[in-house]
């Protein structure tokens, strides 16, 4: 009789108090859609007279910065100018001896003092190094990337590419080496350069083009620096990982050697944090030639510019064949430099052997520059890879594009106008429709929910600030265009993570691909989807999409390997099936490392939003590209800053939910 | 084999000898590189290709360097960048005047190429709705230049958002049934254009000239009734008397543009910038030449440079 009251006794009622706080607010959201429109205006359409002049005062700023800043004995401007000569000078010299050769004055006075190594040699040497870094098998591998350069008429433009990356890719990584070093060393300098990080990665460069350029001058710098900014930040976040992963064991060890902290530093942590250090490698590589595209906009030439040229002509296949040099420029390089990381330290003892002995494959290297160079004076087929062996297959991809257009433009576009109708414009017109105010709360709340008030502080003023400076619309039509294109990322990435984890040959197919969509120049694709599903949002999702698969994939593939093996063991000890055993033990574990994923993809996404500009995307990306042709550094940085505002409270709230998880599995 | 090692020996030291010969120098004012801008489009190669070539038989030292068409702005100020040869009025004007009021550049005339951008639309739309070219027929026929995103209004596909003006503004004014989509890029304007043309679909666009798409594609501009600055100024002129741009678009000067101190440095070069002159019939054959029939700029400029010799070599007397 008493049962009922016994059993609510006993069990009271265990309500979350963050499902009632999530309750309340989302009701509240509700009550001021519904009733707000009228009497609270303000809260909807972020009154024009709140706004915040800030792109004035940065556009005034900069141009103080750029013009009148006197530090004493030189101007602001003579500062980075000769920061820009340090880097000009080993960028020259490499130039020259893989492009232009070695010329004496300037302009079209200079006379060719010594030609540029010839195709031949430059095949034969990268070859070599191939097979010094590994085995023939990555010999024939970089032999035929660059093979492919010489045959499809692209060499010269790869070799002034070839020439930047080389010289961006160590400043690159010796900066966020450094930088990670201080970083891992300090953590109150952490604090502080973990956001600045963040604002690299995220700020579109179109954003600080302008003030670079007049910094650093026109040309091959500026474009160099750009890249440089953008693809350090994953060197020093890997950097400071990799140190901090050093087992303790190991530096205590080296403590006891008697090591100075240099000495500790240098010869202990570092070598043995090596094989993490070299991901940050990879990275700077891989983003450097993502970066080859903006980097010609503003004076770098090579491929980036026949790719841009060719598409505005519509030469797709041009496009085509550029953009698959860069691609086999990253991979060439990639493959190199992990092998080189990889190879087996020189064995002892070779000290006393003659330099010949000693330097084989230098002395080879030398012979076969100096015999190409001399046949080459008289055979100029092997200086210069004669245009009549080049192929091209540009006229099959024009004709591909062209037949799809026509024999299935229908199918595609009732298939674009299902989606566009009924996903796509309802959830743009729903994030149009919100409060703002609504939404700084929310924001607010999830920062609380997952990493108390510092975050919830955090996350809602950065919210705030978009509101402030008056860029709330277009930032939720980056929100709705980003959001749609990681939910079906995510959809299509994660499952294929999944089957590349539980099959060797599928992953090694599934990273070939990836790494290829990674380093293709999303402009190569762009331009036959507009041709295919017309300039707007729909093409704009499908490029953010292709790019921000990437890491979807990657991470869920990694975090799946990644599982501790004894815990499968113990699954297949009590009987789970493999089904079983993914979801109910690979999965949990590999969630956060997962979710870490999904924060990259969303990076990435947010990443596109300059290119997608270029297809008449109307969100902040479009206000950058605007700033840039307006030559309004305000406006563009402010805009940019407020991209990577949304990145930073994305990246914060889902790296303090993923925190939280391990914590929980005792993964860390 | 060593008599092989031996010629080859004598013929790249003979190689080595010839390079180091110096060119022939003429007596100009500096013999620093004149740095003429170039952008991403192949009329501006061609004009400054041209331009760089007759500077080189006059004997002045020239270099090129790539930039963007708005940002090369802080250069040619700085000094960095010298010659900007194609600044257009319709897209170019508001920059340049910021520029030219800062004193640090010069304007150093018209090409005698004509900027001429306006709505535009295939032949083959014509009998889908007759009474075009003129813009009222537009109206009744929105529904055939509509998509389902945009329908019943049709769609016009305007140029990047800073480029082609007061189309929004346009639509309004004159009352039209259209919804404006921005291209971000002319790219993507013409792979759209392509797309639609082999399709033979509907689709209303911005063009400008010269360009090699007027060439290849078969179509029209709209007429809309005729520019004139009253009508982007005031609003009681023209059909509505509330608004204005209720007109056509402006026709528009290509312009030279060049660092201030070049003048100084370079008179003679200066000059030569000044003379440059060809027309929109001569530019259109040569985009046709270099975009469509595949021909090198090089080899376009260099089959100019030899059939114009006397034209040429007047601008640098």
């Amino acid at each position: 009789m008493n049962g009922p009251t016994v059993l609510s006794a006993r069990r009271p009622l265990a309500v979350n108090p963050w499902l009632v706080a999530w309750a309340v607010a989302l009701g509240l959201v509700v009550v001021v859609s519904l009733i707000g429109k009228d009497t609270l205006p303000w809260a909807f359409k972020f009154p024009r007279q709140w706004v915040i002049p800030l792109s004035v005062w940065i556009s005034d700023f900069t141009k103080w910065l750029l013009n009148d800043f006197d530090l004493g004995l030189f101007t602001f401007k003579e500062l980075t100018r000769s920061i820009a000569w340090v880097i000009e000078q080993p960028y020259w010299l490499v130039r020259s001896l893989l492009s232009t050769g070695f010329l004496q004055g300037r302009g079209s006075d200079a006379v060719l003092v010594f030609p540029r190594l010839s195709w031949v040699a430059v095949i034969f040497i990268i070859t070599m190094m191939g097979y010094y870094a590994k085995d023939w098998k990555l010999a024939l591998l970089v032999g035929v990337c660059f093979l492919y350069l010489a045959v499809f008429g692209q060499w010269d433009s790869a070799m002034a590419t070839l020439s930047s990356i080389i010289i961006a890719v160590p400043f690159g990584v010796m900066g966020g080496l450094l930088l990670g070093i201080a970083g891992f060393r300090s953590p109150r300098l952490e604090l502080i350069i973990r956001p600045i990080l963040d604002l690299m990665q995220t700020v579109p460069v179109f954003a600080y083009l302008v003030p670079i350029l007049i910094l650093f001058g026109f040309g091959p710098v500026s474009a160099m620096i750009a890249t440089i900014i953008y693809a350090l930040p994953p060197m020093v976040r890997i950097t400071m990982l990799g140190l901090r992963q050093v087992p303790s064991e190991i530096t205590e060890f080296g403590s006891m050697a008697g090591c100075s902290p240099l000495q500790l530093l240098w010869k202990v942590q570092i070598p043995a944090a090596k094989t993490t250090l070299m991901v940050g490698v990879n990275q700077v590589v891989m983003m450097s030639l993502n970066m080859v595209i903006i980097a010609s906009m503003i004076g770098a030439g090579g491929l980036g510019f026949d790719v841009l040229s060719a598409l505005r002509r519509l030469k797709i296949g041009e496009g085509v064949e550029a953009g698959f040099a860069i691609t086999l420029l990253a991979i060439a390089l990639d493959r190199l430099s992990q092998a080189y990381a990889h190879r087996p330290p020189p064995m002892h003892g070779a000290a006393r052997q003659g330099f010949i002995r000693r330097n084989p494959n230098l002395v080879l290297a030398v012979f076969i520059i100096a015999v190409t160079w001399m046949v080459g004076t008289v055979m100029t087929s092997m200086q210069t890879f004669p245009e009549a062996w080049q192929i091209t297959t540009g006229a099959f991809w024009g004709d591909l594009v062209r037949a799809i257009n026509i024999n299935y433009f229908d199918q595609l576009d009732s298939f674009k106008n299902f989606l566009l109708l009924n996903l796509m414009i309802p959830f743009k017109r729903f994030l149009l429709g919100l409060p703002w105010v609504t939404v700084v709360g929310l924001v607010g709340l999830a920062g609380w929910q997952l990493g108390g008030w510092r975050l919830s502080l955090l996350t809602g003023s950065l919210a705030l600030f978009i509101a402030i400076v008056g860029l709330w619309p277009k930032s939720m039509v980056t929100v709705y265009l980003c959001g749609i294109s990681v939910l079906i990322a995510c959809l299509i990435g994660i499952p294929i993570g999944v089957a590349a984890s539980r099959n060797d040959r599928l992953h090694r197919i599934v990273q070939a691909i990836i790494d290829t969509l990674q380093t293709l120049p999303s402009f190569v694709y762009l331009m036959p989807v507009v041709m295919l599903f017309r300039v707007g949002d729909f093409s704009a999702m499908l490029a953010v999409i292709a790019y921000a698969l990437v890491p979807a994939i990657r991470y869920t593939d990694h975090g799946l390997r990644q599982v501790p093996a004894h815990l499968i063991e113990a699954a297949r000890a009590t009987g789970c099936t493999r089904r079983q055993i993914l979801w109910k033990v690979q999965m949990p574990l590999a969630l956060p490392e997962i979710m870490l994923g999904v924060n990259q993809t969303i990076m990435m996404a947010l990443s596109m939003l300059v290119i997608t500009a270029l297809v008449g995307t109307r969100d902040l990306g479009q206000e950058v590209y605007i700033a840039l042709t307006k030559a309004d550094t305000g406006r563009g940085l402010v805009a940019g800053v407020c991209v990577a505002f949304i990145a930073i409270i994305s990246d914060r709230l889902i790296s303090a939910w993923s925190n939280r998880r391990k914590a929980e599995l005792g993964l860390e | 084999m060593i008599s092989f090692l031996r010629t080859t020996a004598v013929a790249s030291a003979l190689a080595i000898g010839l390079t180091f010969s110096a060119p022939v120098q003429a007596d100009v004012e500096s013999r620093d590189p004149i740095i003429l801008t170039l952008h991403d489009w192949t009329g501006q190669l061609i004009t400054t290709h041209i331009m760089g070539e007759v500077l080189k038989k006059a004997g002045y030292n020239i270099d090129y360097v790539v930039a963007d068409y708005i940002a090369q702005f802080a250069g040619l100020e700085s000094g960095d960048l010298h010659v900007a040869m194609e600044m257009w009025e319709t897209t170019g004007k508001q920059a340049m005047d910021q520029s030219l009021a800062t004193g640090k550049t010069v304007d150093l005339g018209e090409t005698g190429m004509d900027a001429k951008e306006e709505w535009w639309y295939p032949l083959y739309m014509k009998e889908r709705c007759p009474g075009l070219p003129d813009w009222k027929a537009l109206n009744k026929c929105a529904e055939a230049f509509s998509t389902p995103e945009t329908a019943p209004k049709g769609r016009y596909l305007g140029g990047p958002v800073t480029w082609a003006g007061f189309d929004d503004e346009r639509v309004e004014a004159l009352h039209m049934d259209y919804e404006v989509v921005h291209a971000g890029t002319d790219a993507a304007l013409f792979a759209e254009l392509e797309s639609a043309y082999e399709r033979k679909a509907p689709v209303l666009l911005w063009i400008y000239a010269p360009h090699w798409a007027v060439a290849k594609f078969e179509g029209e501009f709209v007429e809309f009734p005729t520019y004139t600055d009253a009508c982007y100024e005031d609003p009681k002129w023209g059909s509505n008397p509330n608004m204005a741009y209720d007109c056509g678009k402006p026709f528009g000067w290509i312009k030279k543009v060049g660092w201030k101190g070049g003048e100084k440095k370079w008179p003679g070069a200066y000059k030569a910038v000044r003379n440059f002159h060809v027309d929109n019939a001569e530019m259109s054959a040569m985009i046709v030449e270099a975009d469509l029939e595949g021909k090198s700029v090089d080899d376009v400029v260099a089959s100019w440079m030899k059939r114009n010799e006397n034209r040429w070599k007047a601008w640098i007397k």
